[in-house]
C-alpha cells in the first residue's frame, strides 16, 4: 500500500538578517575574503521548506595574552603560537581553515595582565597583518575596561568591519555608538533569556544602531550544562523572526570553545577518571557535539577552539548543507 | 493584529466633501497619517458621497498616489468595489464585504479570487443584522463555506460578526464576543475575524476606553483584524499588550516600542 507523505511545508513571512563580515580592499578594508551569514527563510536546513543562502561558519578563538589556562588537551596543538597572536590567528586560518579569527582580549582583564587600550589595539592591528579573513573581536567582560578599551580598539580597525562585543541590557551605549562610527557590526548578549535578548536589540535600535548590523548571542552552554535551555531559546527568537518579529530576525552567534572547555568532562584527565577515556579524544568530540546541537537549534556563527572539533563541525555543516549528497533540494 | 484604518470614510464630513469637490489633499493627508500610524490596510468607503463606481476608481487612485499601504475597499455595492478593484496598481487589498446573501456572495467571491484580494464576510443576511450568536454563526460559516468552495484559503477570509452600539444594544456585545470564539472553530487554520471597532462606542461617552477594553476582551475570544481608528495610541498600547499575553509577541522591557516599531513597517 502506498504510504502518503502528508505536506508539512510552511511558508514564512520574514527572511533572517544577512550580516556580511569584513571588508576587501575594494570596500575599504584589507580582507582577502569576507563572510556572509544569516538569510535564511526557513528553520535550520529544513532545505525542502526554504533557502538556506548561507551556510553557517566557524571562527577559531585566539586571545591576546597565550591561554595558560587552557586544558592541554586544546593547548598542545597551539603551545607554539600562543606567545603572539598573529602567529596564532594564522595558523587557525592556514592549518585549520578557520573562516573567521576571534580575538578574545582576556589580557585587558583587570584581574589578569590589565592591558591598556593600545595593546588591545596593537593586538587587533596584529591579527589583521597576519590574516586575511575577517575578525571578531571580544571584549574581556568587564564592562568599565571594555568601555575604556573599545573606543581605541575600535578605531585601530575601522574600514575592516569587524564583528565587536559585546553589549548588554546594562552595557550598551558605548560599544553601540563605537559600531556605528567606525562601521562595524555588533554582538547582542542576553543571559539565555529571550525576552532581554529581544530588549538588547531594543536598546541597541534605540541607540541609533541598525539591526540588520546586529549578531544574536543568546549565551552558550556546554553539552551538559543547559543546552536544552538555550536550543529552545535560539528555536524560538528563529521562530518569531521568520514569522515577522524584526527585532528578533538576527542571525545566531555560538561561543562554545570557552563553554567546552570549562567543563570536567571535557578536560578532566584520564588518570583522574578513567573509565571516561582519554581527554585528547573526548575533549575535541565534546566541543564538537556540542557544536553539531547548536547548528541544529540554528547556530550561523559558531566560535571554537580544537582543531578536530572544528574539522567536524566543518564537515557536519558541509553535509548538512547537502554538498555531500544531503538534504539540498 | 491587523488593523484596518478606518478614516478615509465618506461618513466624516471632511473626506465627503473631500469626495465631493476631488479634493485630494484631506484624503492623502489621511492616508499617510494611517500609515505612519501602522495601518495594515487603509478602509476607502465612498459612503453618501457618491453612487458613482468611478469615485470609487478615483478614491483608490489618490490613496495609492500617497501610500504604498495595502487598501480595504469598502462598500455595499458590488459594482463600486469592482471600479475600486480595477484601479489597484496590483498591491493587496481585502474587499470590504459580502453579507451572506446568495446574490452577493456569487458575485464577490469570484471577484475576490480574480484579483487576489481578501473577503471580508458581515454576519448578515436578507433578514436584516443577527440579533443573538447563533445566526451570527450560521451567516458566517455560511460565508465561510461558499468561500472556500470558490477557491479562497482561509486566511483571505475575514469574518465579522456585526459589532453594534453599546449605548443602544447594550445585549450584544457579548452574542458578539460568543460568536468571535465560535468563528475559531470553523477551521484550522481559523479564517480571520474582523469587527468594525468603532460601531461599538457609536454616540456613547468614553468611546476610547470602551473600544479598547472591547478590543481586548475580543481578542482574547480570537480577534485578529480590526477596521478602527489606528491614530488613537491608547487602543493600540491596549492591543499591544493584548499579543503579548496571547504569547503572540516575545514579551521584552521595551515591547511597546517594539510594537510601534512592527506597525510602522521598521
Amino acid at each position: 500500500m502506498a504510504v502518503e507523505i502528508p505536506e508539512v511545508k510552511q511558508s514564512w513571512p520574514n527572511p533572517i538578517n544577512t550580516v556580511k563580515i569584513g571588508a576587501t580592499k575594494e570596500e575599504g578594508g584589507t580582507r582577502t575574503s569576507t563572510v556572509t551569514v544569516g538569510g535564511e527563510t526557513t528553520l535550520p536546513f529544513y532545505h525542502f521548506e526554504g533557502e538556506i543562502p548561507n551556510p553557517p561558519v566557524v571562527a577559531m578563538e585566539i586571545w591576546d595574552v597565550p591561554g595558560e589556562e587552557w586544558p592541554p588537551a586544546v593547548k598542545e596543538p597551539f603551545a607554539e603560537v600562543m606567545h603572539d597572536p598573529g602567529e596564532w590567528a594564522k595558523k587557525c586560518v592556514e592549518e585549520y581553515g578557520a573562516e573567521l579569527i576571534c580575538l578574545r582580549l582576556v589580557g585587558c582583564d583587570p584581574d589578569g595582565a590589565n592591558k591598556s587600550p593600545e595593546e588591545a589595539a596593537a593586538a587587533a592591528k596584529r591579527v589583521l597583518e597576519a590574516v586575511g579573513v575577517p575578525l571578531i573581536i571580544w571584549g574581556c567582560g568587564n564592562a568599565d575596561k571594555d568601555n575604556e578599551v573599545f573606543p581605541t580598539v575600535a578605531e585601530a580597525v575601522s574600514g575592516e568591519n569587524c564583528l565587536l562585543g559585546t553589549i548588554t541590557e546594562d552595557n550598551y551605549k558605548t560599544l553601540t555608538a563605537l559600531c556605528t562610527a567606525y562601521g562595524h557590526k555588533l554582538i547582542a548578549e542576553s543571559p539565555v533569556d529571550i525576552n532581554i535578548a529581544k530588549q538588547v536589540n531594543i536598546l541597541a535600535l534605540d541607540a541609533g544602531f541598525k539591526l540588520e548590523d546586529i549578531v544574536i548571542y543568546p549565551s552558550s552552554g556546554a553539552l551538559g550544562y543547559g543546552i536544552e535551555y538555550v536550543y529552545s531559546i535560539m528555536e524560538r527568537t528563529r521562530i518569531a523572526g521568520l514569522k515577522g518579529d524584526k527585532v528578533m530576525a538576527m542571525p545566531i552567534l555560538c561561543d562554545i570553545g570557552r563553554e567546552v572547555w570549562g567543563v570536567k568532562e571535557a578536560y578532566a584527565p584520564r588518570e583522574e577518571v578513567p573509565e571516561w577515556g582519554d581527554e585528547r579524544l573526548r575533549g575535541p568530540l565534546w566541543e564538537a557535539t556540542t557544536a553539531y546541537v547548536y547548528l541544529l537549534a540554528g547556530a550561523d556563527i559558531l566560535i571554537m577552539r580544537h582543531p578536530e572539533a572544528v574539522k567536524a563541525a566543518k564537515e557536519a555543516i558541509a553535509e548538512l548543507m547537502g554538498r555531500n549528497g544531503g538534504g539540498s533540494s | 493584529m491587523i488593523l484596518i484604518g478606518e478614516r478615509i470614510n465618506a461618513s466624516f464630513k471632511d473626506i465627503k466633501r473631500a469626495i465631493q469637490e476631488k479634493d485630494k489633499g484631506p484624503i492623502q493627508e489621511w492616508a499617510r497619517k494611517q500609515a505612519a500610524a501602522g495601518a495594515d490596510y487603509l478602509d476607502v468607503n465612498i459612503g453618501a458621497a457618491s453612487r458613482k463606481p468611478e469615485d470609487m476608481a478615483w478614491l483608490v487612485e489618490v490613496v495609492q498616489e500617497a501610500v504604498p499601504t495595502p487598501i480595504s475597499i469598502d462598500s455595499t455595492n458590488p459594482e463600486i468595489i469592482k471600479a475600486g478593484l480595477k484601479a489597484l496598481d496590483g498591491r493587496p487589498v481585502l474587499i470590504n464585504s459580502t453579507t451572506a446573501d446568495d446574490a452577493k456572495l456569487e458575485q464577490l467571491i469570484p471577484l475576490a479570487v480574480e484579483y487576489n484580494a481578501g473577503l471580508i464576510g458581515v454576519a448578515m443576511d436578507e433578514r436584516g443584522s443577527p440579533q443573538d450568536v447563533t445566526r451570527r454563526v450560521e451567516n458566517g460559516a455560511k460565508i465561510f463555506a461558499a468561500a472556500v468552495e470558490g477557491g479562497l484559503e482561509p486566511e483571505r477570509i475575514f469574518l465579522d460578526p456585526i459589532l453594534m452600539p453599546i449605548k443602544f444594544m447594550q445585549e450584544q456585545a457579548k452574542n458578539v464576543l460568543e460568536a468571535i470564539r465560535e468563528y475559531t472553530m470553523l477551521s484550522d487554520p481559523p479564517p480571520h475575524i474582523s469587527v468594525g471597532l468603532s460601531n461599538i462606542c457609536s454616540k456613547a461617552a468614553e468611546r476610547s476606553l470602551i473600544s479598547r477594553t472591547f478590543v481586548v476582551m475580543a481578542m482574547a475570544m480570537g480577534l485578529d483584524a480590526a477596521v478602527c481608528n489606528v491614530l488613537d495610541e491608547e487602543l493600540l498600547k491596549a492591543i499591544a499588550t493584548a499579543e503579548l499575553i496571547l504569547n503572540k509577541e516575545i514579551y521584552s522591557d521595551s515591547y511597546l516600542q517594539a510594537f510601534k516599531m512592527k506597525v510602522a513597517g521598521s
